[in-house]
């Protein structure tokens, strides 16, 4: 049977019929859940098997990107996507949906440290504007089920404002160690962007563009690979298009409900 | 802004970010643009919080709302405006919002803080400390923060504090104030005079039919009858210059040059035209696809005195545009003209902004809109030149896929209820549409304030997402719909009135802030507005829908069939006109063209020393440059149709023609061209329009789209119309509008006008734009694997040129590099190139031809040095064959060219199938652009080219 995505939608959110049509392409139905309709529509979210916060300006990015989304979720349905999470769901944000997974807690570095303070954040980009490109990205974690059998880079483009991942030293180390990192920046000849944009766009530090959390269900990502699930989206099919079908990432989360 | 609608509270507590203050080093180069060398600036945002009962409430809002976890502790400070501020050596000044000015943080914040039980208005706004500052006195402290750091249309701003301004929030009664403005005994020159008070922009003509008008109806006009008819009868609505009858000045009749683009699209006949000049968009059908929409307006007026702003809400303008045809936006173009970034501070007529300062405004402004509402902006240009220091000029364009319910919509019907959705109506943008259709000057800045608004996106976006649940069905939620822009409800309802009549309670809609006068809810252009006609019984069902978007939505009246226009505040009568006055009681505007040709001067012999140096000036021309550094602020790949985006693929280094849009679940879709060369309209506007034509015909046909179906949208930005040889010069460039339409079968299907672009100095002294004409194309991709780029691919592929090389230099971007008209001729329209493009669209869709690129500013030199910036491959060329000189070969502009990449064994036949072609080179590993000349030949290397056009070293 097809699994089902409920892709969370705020008002500002703009790339959640993108992210539809991706897991369309990885044989998964999908419902759009707006945060605005909850508490009432929550049963569309407790049954979905997958769950997806889309990308775009939710509420404006105003007082921060992600901030007044995950506000709003937590004091509409509080704590709903830890639970979901803890049965077994796996959760994907990408760009201002990672913005709001990351406000909500849900991807954060040590889950045992004491600190009540975010450990990870998404700052304004380095070079301070707004960013449209394509980048190569290299799926590095294991322990993540959306790019554990991910065996090649894939490419997609970003956009985005606030996307540099900054992290302490000790939490930094503490992704790094726990295999957390999942996904980095890399130049197309797959060689490391080192930090240096326009590969690296943002400025993140240890080139990270996506993140998971310490049971590998959740993932968080600042590029859109919903953006290229089709060969015609990159001209990839052609001499002189982009290789790297993103398709993959999303078949890997779909593939690892249907086994479970 | 009155007092009555703005609290000035008596102690308010302000909250700094928590990134506190830092250094803003763009700040300190924008103040030496200005002539202040030396000044560092440190900036800091600040949130002002007024109605917080003590310093725990305080400091809660902070930490919840402000406070981030890698930035710094947030300052809080009480501040009572009856205590002086500490004295400080240094200068530091705040920045805030005017009250009333769209805020969306704050509206937000507003929002989350009642969450915590906080019953709060807030403010935005900044404070900034300028070091190195001392020496200046205060005239010169105001031109610095009134030029960088704060524009006084929406901000005010103090030293050390600012008195920030807050909107109530709730919104009591309004006090009808309907003013009678005695008219029917004015003379002539009272009459005018109070034209110009009132800033009507009415001609004397019109005063007078509007003076006889009263005096047979036996009384005097309210001030809102006497502002609907100045909204209704303005250039930026009823289109007076293109719709007068013209005379020239040897006496011989022009037809209205409206009904020359209307005639010549009925003439070409096209079967995809659905809709032309008709509603709010342009309705095209190709194929068995999606019927489409497409507009494109121009913001100019309000973008030279709030660059954000203006630009900003000239994108939702447009968007709102095709919502209303009624669509859902795909795609969005910009092309923004300014003043050159090098303007000397002392080169700027008073009460301009620097043309740097409009750039970053508008590209931010554009951007904001486009990535917020999440429509990809995919096509445009960007021009410099002097012209544009006073007026800059922003066009902003929208293609939209038409909605299920279109065949439904169209007229309302009597009994019809009239529901405004949206936005709510503040004291914003009154009178936009009389402000654009007058000349700037120095007090146009100040003055104007309320005609430029801030706008809201995601507002927007939830309206167009409402329009998609009501429309996107066989049957329709409305009846007829469209949109509010300039004018406001005055000009929405007014519209759909016109053949009905209407009547309307003013106290029914939805209000920012209390304290309106009726005729200001009536002429409010505040953004984000939508009206629709509906059946009664479908009112309920319209609201519930709006409501569970979140977007508001109220009944404000109904069609009556009794054409009168019927405005009423409660049981106060505002308005009341019959709808024939309104829309068919303006006399035709009687203007006089002089249509004799622009002097001509005998070619002069230009001289360019070292080729491969000119091929990197030009290169380096901001015109020609990379616009990169534009592109990637504008999200160009949303909704992921991008196929062909700005940027060349995949390597995304060099510059693409036209863009291609396909949704990744179709086969066929759509291409996107831009052509506009202002220069050449400068020496012959008629050929300046085929030129524009034909280079947006280029421009789709490079990558492979069919040129028998493409529709066209003129978009004219001009001088005074009312000087003869400028409407001499429109004249010219319709007629060859027209004349380059018919002969490419590519039909008009919408346009705007947007004139009076000049700027009066103190002493009298008018400074014009150059005549700019934007043609957009828009045409068919009917098989898109079919499609290429412009991106070089195989070492050893042949490149062919087709198209001829004349000696058609003047208004070249070669003259411009020299820096003086050496005379000749500017490109003229070539008759060939509608049946080559013909040959060279079956030999793309045969899979025949490798890549393209157009030929066009700067020539064929610019054409193959940005075809090998597209790759990490070069070209070794020859182009004796091209034309008998050198100058002429590679640095013509003539029309009809494209340049071609192709399998060394099908040359023959691509050149004969093309008839007009000729064999220039091939494809080489070594990245470089090697070229024999006449003279001798040169080389530029990849490296200095793109150092030259990136200007990066």
């Amino acid at each position: 049977m097809k699994p089902t995505v409920a892709i969370l939608v705020a008002p500002g959110t703009n790339r959640h019929h993108d992210l539809a049509f991706a897991f369309s392409q990885a044989d998964c139905d999908h419902v759009f859940i707006q945060v605005t309709d909850l508490p009432e529509e929550s049963k569309n979210l407790s049954s979905a098997q997958i769950i997806a916060v889309a990308g775009g300006f939710s509420y404006a990015d105003a007082l921060g990107s992600g901030r007044v989304f995950s506000d709003e979720l937590n004091h509409r349905i509080g704590g709903i996507l830890h639970a979901r999470v803890a049965a077994g769901v796996p959760v994907i944000g990408i760009c201002n949906g990672f913005q709001m997974l990351v406000r909500s807690g849900l991807l954060t570095g040590d889950p045992e440290s004491s600190t009540t303070q975010q450990q990870i954040a998404l700052a304004h980009n380095d070079h301070g504007n707004f960013v449209c490109r394509w980048v190569t990205l290299a799926p590095v974690s294991r322990l993540s089920i959306w790019t554990a059998g991910l065996s090649s880079n894939i490419t997609c483009p970003v956009a985005h404002g606030e996307g540099r991942v900054m992290a302490s030293d000790k939490t930094l180390t503490y992704l790094r160690d726990n295999d957390m990192v999942a996904l980095r920046f890399v130049n197309h000849d797959g060689t490391p962007a080192a930090g240096q944009g326009p590969m690296n766009p943002n400025g993140s530090i240890d080139d990270i563009a996506g993140l998971c959390d310490s049971s590998g269900l959740v993932l968080g990502l600042m590029p859109h690979p919903e953006n290229h699930v089709t060969q015609r989206q990159s001209r990839s099919g052609s001499p002189t298009g982009i290789q790297g079908l993103a398709l993959n990432l999303f078949k890997s989360g779909v593939q690892h409900v249907k086994q479970s | 802004m009155p007092v009555s609608s703005v609290i000035s509270p008596k102690s308010w507590w302000r909250v700094s970010a928590p990134r506190g203050f830092h250094q803003d080093h763009s700040l300190s180069q924008a103040a030496s643009r200005l002539g202040f060398a030396g000044l560092t600036f440190e900036s800091c945002d600040l949130y002002f919080v007024s109605g917080c009962g003590d310093e725990v409430d305080a400091q809660r809002l902070a930490q919840s709302l402000v406070s981030e976890p890698f930035g710094p502790q947030v300052g809080v400070t009480f501040v009572d405006p009856d205590e002086n501020p500490a004295t400080s050596s240094e200068l530091v000044v705040e920045v805030a919002r005017r009250a009333g000015v769209t805020d969306r943080v704050a509206f937000q914040m507003q929002e989350s803080a009642a969450r915590l039980g906080l019953d709060v208005r807030i403010a935005t706004g900044s404070a900034h400390r300028i070091l190195g500052a001392a020496h200046l006195d205060d005239s010169a402290v105001t031109e610095l923060v009134e030029r960088i750091l704060c524009n006084p249309v929406v901000e005010i701003w103090d030293r050390s504090r600012v008195n920030p301004g807050f909107v109530p929030m709730s919104s009591d009664g309004a006090h009808s104030r309907v003013e009678i403005v005695a008219l029917r005994d004015l003379d002539d020159e009272q009459l005018s005079q109070l034209n110009r008070q009132r800033g009507l922009a009415l001609d004397h003509s019109e005063m007078l039919v509007v003076q006889q008008w009263f005096t047979t109806e036996g009384r005097d006009p309210t001030d809102a009858e006497i502002e609907t008819i100045a909204q209704t009868w303005s250039e930026h609505c009823s289109h007076k210059t293109f719709t007068a009858r013209i005379t020239t000045t040897r006496g011989d009749v022009v037809a209205p040059l409206l009904r020359q683009l209307r005639d010549c699209t009925q003439a070409i006949n096209a079967p995809f035209v659905v809709s032309a000049f008709d509603g709010n968009a342009g309705i095209v059908r190709f194929g068995g696809s999606h019927a489409l929409a497409i507009k494109a307006e121009t913001h100019n007026h309000p973008s030279a005195v709030e660059p954000f702003g203006g630009a900003n809400t000239g994108v939702g303008g447009v968007v709102r545009d095709v919502l209303a045809a009624p669509a859902i936006p795909v795609a969005l173009t910009d092309v923004l003209c300014f003043g050159p970034a090098d303007t000397r501070p002392d080169q700027l007529p008073r009460g301009v902004l620097h043309p740097e300062m409009i750039r970053e405004g508008v590209v931010a402004g554009v951007a904001d809109y486009g990535n917020k509402i999440g429509v990809p902006t995919v096509a445009g240009a960007v021009l410099y030149d002097e012209g544009y220091i006073a007026n800059p000029l922003v066009f902003c364009g929208c293609v939209g896929r038409v909605l299920r319910g279109y065949e439904a919509i169209g007229e309302p019907r009597v009994g019809d209820q009239i529901v405004v959705i949206g936005g709510a109506t503040g004291r914003d943008g009154i009178k936009g549409a009389t402000f654009s259709s007058m000349t700037v000057d120095a007090s146009t800045g100040s003055v104007a304030g309320a005609s430029v608004q801030i706008g809201d996106p995601i507002v927007e976006r939830l309206v167009g997402e409402v329009l998609v649940d009501l429309l996107d069905r066989e049957v329709p939620l409305c009846t007829s719909l469209t949109d509010c822009g300039a004018g406001g409800l005055s000009s929405a309802v007014g519209e759909m009135a016109e053949k009905l009549g209407a009547t309307i309670d003013l106290t029914l809609v939805e209000r920012k802030y209390p304290g309106l006068a009726p005729w200001e809810i009536w002429l409010s252009e505040a953004q984000e507005r939508m009206v629709l006609g509906v059946d009664p019984r479908d009112v309920p069902e319209v609201l519930h829908r709006c409501l569970a978007r979140g977007v508001k939505a109220t009944v404000i009246g109904e069609f009556t069939g009794t054409r009168r226009l019927i405005v009423q505040h409660g049981s106060e009568i505002v308005v009341d006109m019959p709808t024939d006055f309104l829309f068919d009681g303006r006399p035709q505007r009687e203007m006089i063209a002089d249509l004799e040709p622009h002097p001509t001067l005998a070619t002069t012999s230009r001289h360019v020393a070292d080729h491969g140096q000119m091929v990197c000036q030009l290169l380096a021309h901001p015109n020609i440059a990379s616009k990169e550094a534009v592109i990637r602020r504008y999200d160009h790949e949303i909704l992921g149709a991008t196929v062909i985006g700005p940027m060349s693929a995949p390597w995304q280094t060099g510059p693409s023609d036209g863009v291609v849009i396909v949704r990744p679940e179709d086969e066929n879709g759509f291409a996107l061209g831009i052509g506009v060369n202002a220069r050449y309209g400068l020496y012959d506007c008629r050929s300046m329009a085929w030129s524009a034509v034909d280079e947006a015909m280029r421009n789709v046909v490079a990558v492979g789209a069919d040129p028998s179906a493409v529709a066209l949208l003129d978009n004219f930005s001009w001088g005074d119309p009312s000087r003869p040889s400028t409407l001499g010069d429109l004249v010219h460039a319709v007629d060859g509008c027209c004349a380059a339409a018919l002969a490419f079968s590519a039909p008009f299907v919408s346009g705007k006008d947007s004139l009076n672009n000049e700027y009066e100095s103190d002493s009298g002294v008018r400074q014009s734009i150059p005549p700019t004409l934007v043609i957009t194309a828009l045409a068919h991709v009917p098989e898109v694997d079919q499609c290429v780029s412009s991106t070089l691919r195989t070492i050893g592929s042949a490149i062919v040129m087709t198209g001829l090389t004349n000696d058609e230099l003047r208004g070249s971007h070669l003259d411009l590099l020299l820096g003086s008209d050496h005379g000749g001729l500017v490109p003229q329209p070539d008759t060939t190139a509608p049946l080559r493009y013909r040959a060279l669209y079956e030999l793309i869709q045969e899979g025949k031809i490798r890549s393209a690129h157009d030929c066009s500013e700067g020539g064929l030199a610019v054409a193959l040095a940005e075809y090998c910036l597209t790759s990490p491959l070069g070209l070794n060329v020859d182009i004796r064959a091209v034309a008998a000189t050198d100058v002429v070969a590679l640095y013509a502009e003539s029309n009809g060219r494209i340049v071609l990449e192709v399998d060394p064994h099908l040359v023959d036949e691509v050149c004969a199938r093309l008839g007009l072609a000729v064999v220039l080179g091939s494809v080489a590993e070594d990245p470089d652009l090697h070229c024999r000349t006449h003279d001798s030949q040169f080389c530029v290397s990849r490296a200095q080219m793109l150092t030259a056009w990136s200007g990066t070293s």
